[in-house]
């Protein structure tokens, strides 16, 4: 499986994420997660995607992204060096007291913030890379999940290599 | 003034001359200002062949063509016309009504989501929801459609933005951040494409669509560097298919030369082309010695099929004649005389023993008319016949669905280009099939007397499937036979107010050709021809452009039976 983790900087208008998931979907690539907020230029948006697939190459898809009109910059963070972060909602149960006790004591472990406390259970943030996200929930499966939810991931480029430096020409105030 | 007018001014301000179109309710609005305009609007009788003039009137022209067409169905009767343009990088601007803002969404009388349709075959579309907003988008439009690698646009207006008081202005400023076409080639990517050129022994250049634009700056590489030339479906008429150097057309139909000069070649020239499945057969076996040299403007099409060796994103025009200026006249005498030792052996040829045959229909239409006319197709096996026995002279002549394969295209496509180049004749090569699937446009060619010749190569079948059952699914021929309920088609053309003809064999046939199109007259002749003719040479599919079957294309000494020959 290929999985990549792209950035594309789009013009902020509606039907833009449509075109772009139809080019996704028609050469076959899932799309895992995807995160869409304002850039740091008005009128352009940041976009997250997560995607994979058995056998395409991510060359052509790239290259369609770039024909679109409303598509300003494509960064395929997967080639370069970058940071990823993701959040996560996760509310677990707790039966017991002790069971409590030890919750928090992996959830500091994590630095997960506790954002909801109840009898039966205990809602916590947590941010991090997916491998972070991933043990905390196998830690978490022991007392029984309830219910979670990601934002999926979003990244960028590690300072000094050369993508960065086009993401700042396209955002640029 | 109201955005209906508006559009109008807007669309005047591009140049536009001419418009085909259907109204409907949600584009009355435009339709009733198109009443106080001197814009000429062509009326078409479904709004897909409306598309496909539009698309040819670009074609024929350079010049981009509008269609017009109401919300819902008429919006999707475009679709194909849309996908075809789109397909063939064609520069069309198709404005669509819609129903009003506040009903959008709301499964409203003749209401489709046109916008999401149209998305995966437009360069770019608009649903323009500010009345204001129209000369920008207009700009933008026109502007997209034709730079870069030319495409269609659609914009969709809403009736009761149609209807709002205009109070914007008409100087609009392009800034489209995301859309910026390479036209210029990088200088080092030429010089390695020239260094390749001149070191190889075996060159051939290959040209495609993009030639039509840059046929100028082909004819000269090709004059200075005396390098051999292949057109594709798409490319002919951007090289002159009679001169010395021309190879034909190379891929599934294409000429024996062509095809092995594909497969010993040591570099291949590609210049404004995708190398489309039907030109390369199976990749593996496409050119495999070759170094793959590869112009084009769009970057997306550069290794998407066939690795390019040295790329060169650019415009032709821009780029072949700096390339030109590093390349010299090629020593390549031994491959060009191994090229005509193939051009000799393998002209174009078919046998006479039978009732009359297509191929001989379509040979007197070039004699008679030199070449110099327009050509339209329809899709099928008169098609192919037609790209190699009347393959234009000149650029922006010949006019084919060469992407898309669309049956339906060329009798409207000839209306396109008749009105782009009204002091023409234009023939349009049909078959009894394809003609049928857009036949109600006779209507249009009566309206305005356009000087069109429809020959039907009528063999009463869907040829080109036929072909392909008899060939690989062992004769069951299904769902092909049309000879039973056909029309008489000279009575039909009576019945439109046009010349019609039925012709059964070939004296009358190449008595009577001359004579009608010197009538300068809109026509329609029915060659009944024979059923079970077949194109060659073919290049099964999945097989590779060395494998094609000769068949009847084979000289007389050799056994006549279809065989497959390795070359």
């Amino acid at each position: 499986m290929n999985q990549h983790i792209m950035s594309v900087t789009v013009r902020d208008k509606p039907g833009v994420l449509v075109r772009i998931a139809g080019l996704f979907a028609r050469r076959g690539f899932n799309i895992e997660s995807l995160s869409v907020a304002q850039s740091s230029r008005p009128g352009l948006s940041r976009t997250t995607f997560v995607i994979s697939s058995q056998d395409e190459s991510i060359e052509q898809v790239e290259k369609q992204l770039q024909k679109l009109i409303d598509v300003v910059k494509v960064i395929d963070h997967t080639e370069s060096n970058y940071v990823d972060r993701e959040l996560m909602l996760i509310k677990v149960r707790v039966d017991t007291p002790d069971d409590r006790v030890e919750i928090r004591q992996i959830a500091q472990d994590f630095r997960a913030r506790i954002v909801d406390v109840a009898r039966e259970g205990l809602v916590f943030e947590v941010t991090g890379d997916e491998g972070k996200l991933r043990a905390f929930i196998e830690q978490m499966r022991a007392f029984g999940i309830i219910e979670l939810i990601r934002t999926g991931r979003i990244a960028l480029t590690r300072s000094g290599s050369d993508a960065e430096t086009k993401i700042d020409r396209a955002e640029a105030p | 003034m109201k955005g209906s007018t508006a559009l109008l001014k807007a669309l005047e301000r591009q140049g536009v001359e001419v418009i085909f179109g259907h109204p409907g309710g949600a584009i009355l609005p435009i339709y009733d200002a198109l009443y106080d305009e001197t814009l000429k609007h062509v009326l078409v009788r479904h709004e897909q062949a409306g598309a496909h003039a539009a698309d040819a009137y670009y074609r024929a022209s350079g010049k981009v063509g509008v269609v017009f067409a109401t919300s819902g169905p008429g919006a999707c009767n475009l679709v194909t016309g849309l996908a075809t343009a789109h397909m063939d990088s064609s520069a069309v601007v198709a404005v669509t009504g819609n129903v009003p803002l506040p009903l959008i969404g709301t499964d409203a009388f003749q209401e489709a989501d046109v916008y999401g349709i149209t998305g995966p075959v437009t360069k770019h579309n608009y649903l323009i929801k500010d009345v204001n907003e129209i000369p920008q988008v207009v700009a933008e439009a026109f502007y997209i459609a034709s730079t870069g690698r030319p495409g269609p646009v659609l914009i969709d207006i809403p009736k009761d933005v149609q209807l709002a008081e205009f109070t914007g202005s008409f100087d609009v400023e392009i800034e489209l951040p995301g859309y910026k076409p390479t036209v210029a080639g990088h200088s080092g990517q030429i010089k390695k494409a020239a260094q390749a050129i001149r070191s190889a022994k075996k060159p051939i250049m290959m040209v495609g669509g993009g030639g039509q634009t840059g046929y100028e700056q082909v004819i000269e590489f090709a004059e200075k560097t005396g390098i051999p030339v292949i057109t594709t479906l798409m490319g002919i008429g951007a090289y002159p298919s009679g001169a010395s150097q021309a190879l034909g057309m190379p891929g599934m139909h294409g000429t024996v030369t062509a095809n092995r000069a594909i497969t010993h070649c040591d570099l291949i020239l590609g210049a404004g082309l995708r190398f489309d499945d039907r030109v390369t057969g199976k990749i593996s076996r496409f050119a495999p010695n070759a170094t793959i040299v590869h112009i084009d403007i769009d970057p997306a099409e550069i290794s998407k099929l066939v690795k390019a060796h040295v790329p060169v994103v650019g415009d032709l025009r821009e780029v072949l004649p700096r390339l030109g200026e590093l390349v010299d006249w090629l020593e390549i005498e031994e491959w060009w005389q191994t090229l005509s030792e193939w051009k000799g052996r393998y002209p174009e040829r078919f046998k006479q023993d039978k009732p009359l045959v297509s191929q001989e229909v379509i040979q007197m239409f070039r004699e008679a008319t030199g070449g110099d006319c327009v050509v339209t197709t329809e899709v099928g096996q008169h098609q192919m016949f037609a790209a190699r026995l009347f393959p234009t002279n000149r650029p922006r002549t010949w006019i084919t669905s060469g992407g898309l394969g669309t049956m339906g295209f060329g009798l409207p496509a000839a209306i396109g280009a008749s009105f782009a180049r009204p002091n023409e004749v234009v023939v349009c090569i049909a078959g009894d099939g394809s003609v049928q699937m857009n036949i109600q446009e006779l209507a249009t060619i009566f309206k305005h007397q356009l000087p069109i010749v429809i020959a039907i190569c009528n063999n009463g079948m869907l040829g080109m499937v036929r072909q392909w059952q008899e060939m690989f699914s062992a004769q069951r021929y299904s769902e092909v036979y049309l000879a039973d309920s056909n029309p008489d088609f000279a009575k039909l053309a009576e019945a439109y107010g046009i010349d019609g003809y039925n012709i059964f064999d070939r004296e009358t046939a190449a008595e009577i050709v001359p004579q009608v199109l010197a009538k300068g007259k809109p026509a329609v002749m029915n060659f009944v021809v024979y059923e079970s003719e077949k194109v060659f040479p073919m290049v099964p599919m999945g097989a590779g452009v060395d494998e094609m079957i000769i068949g009847d294309q084979e000289p007389e000494e050799s056994p006549v039976e279809s065989k497959k020959v390795k070359s």
